[in-house]
């Protein structure tokens, strides 16, 4: 599973962030990004539940 | 003079300051979502309030069409010039970045974000939990408290007071203040009290720093440059305003409703206190379940929106509060579910305005929980005794007597 953030819609909710540290990490403006290149199978369910907890739904699956 | 006069028609006289609405707003959205999903009044001037998550997060996202110029819900004097008789600073700009379109409030939002970063945030746990056992060993004994007088409201302002390197001492008077400003708005003495209070207090402050700068965020927002240039005191002025009110009566309402809902579902507070490791979820709920914070947009143009003759100038209620109770949204959401796993709540706003204090608002939640619930396990509300609710732009707890062993 590859995922990304988008940068425009991402506001720095940073509910990612705080969902799933292994995925994610935000800057000094909140400003998401993902730093895996492809998500570890034992933490795609993360990914899942930070997509679904975003409010600006700025996280996409890129490739399953 | 405002009508305050009973509602009898909330979907076209809607009044956000009724006693009903106060105490239960949740009963009159989801009969409103049903029959009339964006309610109109003409009181204090003509306003609309979108009710479903939908059109809520679709006019956030509409800048161009829905201002934050004016994002007050009662909207008092915002409409006179506030430079004159003044001559201060220029008072023009209001309260940026909140009550601010881009392109100021783009770069004033910038300077205020790295002070609530996770990092920052982090470095302001120590203090906060120390503030608040200090606050449980003034009661933890009495076998009763107001959980929102004697704790809920003491917590925000003092944190916010030492960011911004402001005395501890006037924690009080902030507070009355900030209520004088959002939650008695209608009431122009008061209301000018407030804002005047907060005003001189901060030139007062502002003309220290000048010469004594220190490691706060006043200090740096006056000795910063942006495109080379020093930023304009009045903009400093109302940055610093801002930071003061938006932090202080919106945690603590949060921390208060909180309170208010562990005091009154015993389940959900034995759930807690067995089993802490659902403080996170349990968190974004009670701020889903809760949100305390309705803002105002001002619409630019006429235009129809969902069949609503918007018209240049009128007022709409921005309330995410009620859209994070949408069923269209959340599965049961008047149900408060503490470990509720897919939760896209807005009580923190959605958009540009996402409000930058949001990683100070969880951790200040949480840890107001936390230590609570370390020293007060079990408690509930003290029988006969009167709860009062501010409702409007912060709606919480402001009298809150709870009893315990
Ligand atoms: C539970 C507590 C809080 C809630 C529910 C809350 C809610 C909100 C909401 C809904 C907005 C968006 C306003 C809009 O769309 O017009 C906002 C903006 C803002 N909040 Fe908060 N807030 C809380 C605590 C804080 C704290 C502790 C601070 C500390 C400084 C803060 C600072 C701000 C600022 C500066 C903005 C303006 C952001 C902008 O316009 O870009 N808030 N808040």
């Amino acid at each position: 599973m590859k995922i990304r953030v988008d940068p425009d819609k991402c506001q720095g909710h940073a509910r990612c962030y705080d969902l799933a540290r292994e995925l994610f990490d935000v800057d000094d403006y909140g400003q998401s990004s993902v730093i895996v290149d492809q998500v570890p199978a034992e933490l795609e369910d993360n990914a899942r539940l930070a997509i679904a907890n975003c409010p600006e739904y700025a996280i996409e699956i890129i490739s399953e | 003079m405002v009508d305050t006069a009973p509602v009898t028609d909330w979907s076209t006289d809607f009044d956000v300051m009724d006693p009903e609405y106060l105490t239960d707003p949740f009963s009159i959205w989801d009969e409103l979502r049903q029959t009339c999903p964006i309610p109109h009044t003409d009181r204090r001037k003509s306003s609309w309030m979108p009710l479903r998550y939908e059109d809520v997060t679709a006019i956030a996202h509409d800048i161009e069409h829905f201002s934050s110029l004016k994002v007050a819900v009662i909207p008092g004097d915002e409409d006179e010039d506030p430079n004159a008789d003044f001559d201060g600073p220029n008072l023009e700009y209001g309260l940026p970045p909140i009550s601010a379109d881009p392109p100021l409030h783009t770069w004033t939002r910038r300077l205020l974000l790295p002070w609530f970063s996770h990092k920052r945030v982090d470095s302001y746990v120590p203090l906060t939990r120390e503030l608040c056992r200090s606050l449980l060993d003034g009661f933890a004994d009495k076998g009763h408290a107001d959980a929102a007088a004697d704790y809920a409201q003491q917590i925000p302002v003092r944190v916010i007071a030492r960011i911004l390197g402001v005395s501890t001492d006037l924690a009080d008077t902030f507070t009355g203040w900030v209520r004088d400003v959002l939650e008695f708005a209608d009431d122009a003495e008061r209301r000018q009290r407030g804002a005047e209070g907060l005003l001189y207090y901060f030139i007062e402050q502002l003309s220290y720093r000048k010469e004594n700068p220190g490691d706060d965020l006043l200090s740096e927002l006056l000795h910063t440059e942006v495109e080379g240039q020093p930023v304009d005191d009045g903009i400093v002025l109302g940055m610093a305003a801002l930071v003061l009110i938006a932090g202080v009566d919106t945690t603590w309402s949060a921390i208060g409703s909180s309170l208010w809902h562990l005091a009154t579902q015993a389940e959900d507070r034995k759930r807690l206190v067995d089993e802490p490791a659902l403080m996170p979820t349990a968190v974004e709920e009670l701020l889903r379940a809760y949100s305390p914070v309705t803002m105002a947009r001002e619409v630019t143009e006429d235009i129809d929106y969902a069949g609503c003759p918007l018209k240049k100038g009128d007022k709409v209620l921005m309330n995410f509060p009620a859209a994070n109770r949408d069923p269209e949204a959340f599965e049961h959401p008047e149900v408060v579910l503490l470990d509720r796993a897919h939760n896209r709540h807005v009580a923190f706003g959605s958009g540009i305005h996402r409000c930058a204090g949001s990683n100070l608002a969880r951790m200040e939640l949480s840890v107001a929980l936390e230590e609570w619930l370390a020293r007060v396990p079990e408690f509930s509300l003290a029988d006969g005794e009167e709860i009062t609710w501010a409702g409007g732009q912060v709606r919480g707890p402001r009298l809150l007597p709870v009893i315990f062993p």
